[in-house]
């Protein structure tokens, strides 16, 4: 019954766009028509996906017909429930969002093209979760891929949006590349094209080969550290409800292939956890510091993304060397603060793009220098935007900190079990203690930036809170960061399910029961929530009783304060920037003179990212130069095209004819 | 005619002519016509003559298909003169109109001479021919000069489009391509309904119809006709 249900949800999100397009631009009702069908679709599928998660079921169905000779076989379990469950939400929320962010009489040209798009690149994500053969799998993957790349090239009429979007364009290609690669091995090991396991004698050459090409392929779509050259580009110039399904559920739809992928791989060596281990910590620390150097909010939050993708990393990478150690403790810890993060992430950071988005929308610009005391204007996002902070933080008493909990529970787990040979997996938990640290560094910037203070340029003057339109999806996606962070309980049962491969088909609940107290950890969230709620009422009535005068932010008793005596979100970073020199390299132009009276001086600092500067463009470069003599067969002339043409049509019809019977005719005559 | 025809391929083997009669000369003798229109239309160098040449060879073809077809119904009548009218009429009226309207120079502007065409189409007859007759049938042909005709005429039209430079020249090359599809098509006429034929004749009408106004926009853009100019639309 949920297979029919997932499937009729995903045709109309499929469809939601259709209806638009005969719509004229102006018209609104066309966005009406795909919101409501992408809203009912995303409930249908939420429903399904979430009664799969709850009873465990698996339901395998094959769809003839849609390509000829091949039905795509489908497969709904647990896994695929959970990362449906994040799609169909962000579906819903996206949608409503683009109501008010992106309204079709602002943007009449590229309106009725993004809600087309957007549908159908929901739906493909949902299949690559649902498909069972490598055939629906890779179709799905590379709808998605492409409708993700027209989505990054909304804006195409500007110069950097279609740069961001090429360079993904590469990128998903490559990962594509190596998918197609990784399916071929996976049908040598395993004789089919369904994603079954594969047989435990397969030699380990071909498995770690097979591993290697999903963690490049799927690393690529995930934005693992070296891999991520693509991601701040491209979330940063896409419309932010699209940042947001990037961020939130493409990401994820990565890790999901390479969660897939691996539950099909028998008995995995330890050296593959270590590996994940190492590039999720890598991930994690220079997203994290690299986030800090930026100026773009946008951006700041695309390098969120990857310290955060880093941490998803690290639970995984722990629960694969649990199950080369055999110890299931590890497994469950490392398997649950992976999955409950990939939710969690979606969720917060979510939130945190679509506040962001409320902010570019209302001031026009992404540079946080330029914002500043935005809380009194738009009290909601700032609000919104602080919860999002707080999750991503790993803050209790919200649902950040529980996924990090876990991981770093599970990465010390190690040292208290004594386990011989790998206590240095405990390592782990200090990187994940710095991240913590430098993300909460970054969103005090970002925070203090952007809505305290006071407005530094013009832009911030007419800035109004958002409509409700934008309002309502936010609130919902913080409602569920906040009901994860004080019931962690309910996440148990669709964790357990989500990750019966690794911990037992029947017992995955009680196994989460067994290792994490959840019955502490929700009543310290749940006090630590009422504190809260009670000392902000307590500072609002004071307030309210007091009457105190109020200045401006950063005063400092100064008679004439000006904006510019504040802090600058460079200015905050700075001295973490410079401690972090080594790897962030920040590039900076201009001095601050030293004269008593010194004249009116610039400085100026960013942080380029040495990997997409350096790295990526240099190989770039190199694998240009190497197809020279394959671009010389393409010349852009009809004529030079038409003549492969009539070769190819030579040796086809020289292939109909034997060629020793021409000969012979010949010789004959 | 027929005598023409058989002067020009005289190195046809015998096999060919094995079964003569009325119907066969009928049939052969428009598709000597054919072939030597193809290298006609390879030496040619004004345009004018090259548009004329190709009316002339839709016309034949369409006269081909009512001798061809053994019961001749109305049918078939209705859907000769429309292959007519398309191909000897309209399509020929607007290359004309369009060569008028672009003002361009009436010469073709071969990439190669108008000799060595002519010997490359000659060339490509031959291999026809030879490659015709070993080709593995299932059914033999009502004449056996309609495969080598078939092919001989494809390879015109693609000779036609890889070294001609103007966008008439590419036009009327696609025409001659289709031109040698549908002496293919002869052979299969009562396997193909007549709705393909009409849907065949309705795509070329509707490609030249398009190709036309994109001349017309091509030469407001580049002032000229040159595809050569058309590597500026290269990433």
């Amino acid at each position: 019954m949920e297979m029919p249900l997932t499937l009729a949800a995903c045709t109309l999100i499929l469809i939601s766009g259709l209806p638009g397009l005969f719509a004229s631009r102006r018209a609104a009702w066309g966005q009406i028509t795909a919101t409501a069908l992408v809203l009912s679709g995303s409930l249908i599928g939420l429903a399904s996906s979430f009664a799969v998660l709850a009873t465990g079921r698996v339901c395998i169905t094959s769809l003839p017909g849609i390509w000829p000779g091949w039905p795509l076989h489908l497969r709904m379990d647990g896994l695929s429930a959970f990362f449906a469950v994040l799609i169909f939400l962000m579906a819903a929320v996206g949608s409503v969002y683009g109501h008010g962010y992106w309204r079709q009489r602002e943007h009449p040209t590229t309106g009725r093209k993004l809600r087309l798009l957007y549908g159908v690149m929901l739906t493909a994500m949902v299949v690559v979760t649902l498909a069972n053969d490598a055939f629906a799998f890779l179709l799905a993957w590379e709808i998605m891929a492409l409708t993700s790349y027209f989505l990054i090239a909304t804006e195409d009429h500007k110069p950097e949006c279609r740069q961001a979007a090429w360079v993904y364009f590469v990128a998903t290609h490559i990962g594509t590349l190596a998918l197609f690669a990784m399916f071929a091995l996976l049908h040598e090991a395993s004789g089919t094209f369904l994603l079954s396991p594969i047989p435990a004698r397969t030699c380990a050459g071909l498995k770690t080969a097979i591993f290697l090409l999903a963690l490049l392929g799927f690393g690529l779509k995930a934005g693992i550290m070296p891999l991520h050259f693509w991601l701040p580009g491209a979330h940063a110039n896409a419309p932010s409800h699209i940042s947001a399904l990037l961020s939130g559920v493409l990401l994820k739809v990565g890790i999901y292939g390479l969660l897939r992928v691996l539950t099909l791989m028998p008995d995995p060596p330890a050296v593959w956890g270590v590996i994940i281990l190492l590039l999720g910590g890598l991930s994690a620390f220079l997203g994290v510091a690299f986030a800090l150097g930026q100026h773009d909010i946008k951006r700041l939050l695309a390098y969120h993304s990857i310290e955060n993708i880093g941490i998803i990393f690290m639970g995984l990478g722990l629960a694969l060397i649990g199950v080369a150690a055999h110890r299931p403790v590890w497994v469950v810890l490392g398997i649950a603060g992976c999955l409950l993060h990939v939710w969690n992430h979606g969720l917060f950071k979510s939130l945190l793009f679509l506040s962001a988005g409320s902010v570019v929308h209302s001031t026009g610009t992404r540079d946080i220098d330029s914002l500043g005391g935005l809380a009194g204007r738009m009290p909601w996002s700032a609000g919104l935007f602080m919860m999002g902070s707080v999750a991503i933080c790993g803050l209790p008493p919200l649902n950040g900190f529980i996924s990090e909990l876990l991981v770093y529970v599970g990465l010390l787990t190690p040292v208290t079990q004594n386990a011989r040979g790998w206590s240095s997996i405990a390592l782990g938990a200090v990187v994940l203690a710095v991240v913590g640290a430098l993300a909460v560094a970054c969103f005090v910037k970002v925070f203090g930036a952007v809505f305290l203070g006071t407005s530094r340029t013009a832009l911030t003057q007419h800035a109004r809170e958002c409509p409700w339109s934008m309002k309502i999806p936010m609130l919902i996606l913080a409602l569920w960061c906040a009901v994860i962070g004080v019931a962690p309980m309910l996440a148990v049962l669709p964790l357990g399910n989500a990750a019966s491969v690794w911990i037992g088909h029947s017992t995955g609940a009680q196994r989460l029961h067994g290792v994490i107290p959840w019955g502490i950890l929700t009543a310290v969230n749940v006090c630590f929530a009422a504190v809260l709620l009670v000392a902000f009422a307590a500072v609002r009535l004071r307030r309210r009783a007091i009457r105190s005068p109020r200045r401006a932010t950063w005063a400092c008793g100064y008679v004439r304060p000006t904006s510019r005596m504040q802090y600058t979100a460079v200015s905050f970073a700075q001295m973490l920037v410079t401690l972090l020199a080594l790897v962030l390299r920040p590039l900076r132009h201009g001095a601050v003179g030293g004269a008593v009276f010194p004249p009116p001086t610039e400085v100026e600092s960013h942080v380029p990212d040495f990997i997409t500067d350096h790295i990526a463009f240099r190989c770039w470069r190199k694998f240009k130069e190497w197809m020279v003599p394959v671009r010389m067969t393409h010349k852009g002339n009809i004529q030079q095209y038409l003549l492969y043409f009539l070769l190819i049509l030579i040796a086809l019809m020289c292939s109909l004819v034997p060629l020793w019977s021409l000969v012979n005719w010949v010789m004959g005559r | 005619m027929t005598g023409l025809f058989r002067c020009s391929l005289g190195s046809i083997p015998a096999g060919i002519h094995a079964a003569p009669g009325a119907m066969h000369g009928l049939v052969n003798s428009p598709l000597g016509l054919v072939l030597l229109l193809n290298l006609f239309m390879l030496g040619v160098s004004r345009m004018r003559s090259l548009i004329f040449a190709a009316a002339a060879q839709g016309i034949i073809l369409s006269g081909l298909l009512m001798v061809i077809e053994p019961q001749c119904d109305g049918l078939v009548i209705c859907i000769a003169l429309l292959t007519v009218l398309i191909k000897g009429v309209v399509i020929p009226r607007m290359l004309l109109k369009a060569l008028r309207d672009a003002k361009i120079k009436r010469e073709v502007e071969p990439l190669i001479g108008f000799l060595p065409s002519m010997l490359l189409g000659a060339t490509g007859t031959a291999a026809a021919i030879v490659f015709a007759t070993n080709l593995p049938m299932t059914v033999s042909p009502p004449s056996t000069l309609i495969i080598p005709a078939s092919f001989s005429t494809i390879l015109t039209g693609f000779l036609l489009l890889t070294t001609r430079y103007k966008a008439i020249t590419q036009v009327i090359g696609y025409l001659i391509l289709e031109n040698g599809i549908y002496i293919f098509g002869l052979l299969l006429v009562a396997a193909v309904p007549f709705l393909v034929e009409l849907g065949i004749l309705l795509d070329l009408f509707v490609g030249i119809f398009v190709v036309s106004i994109i001349i017309h926009h091509i030469n407001e853009t580049f002032s000229s006709l040159d595809t050569r100019r058309l590597t500026a639309l290269k990433e």
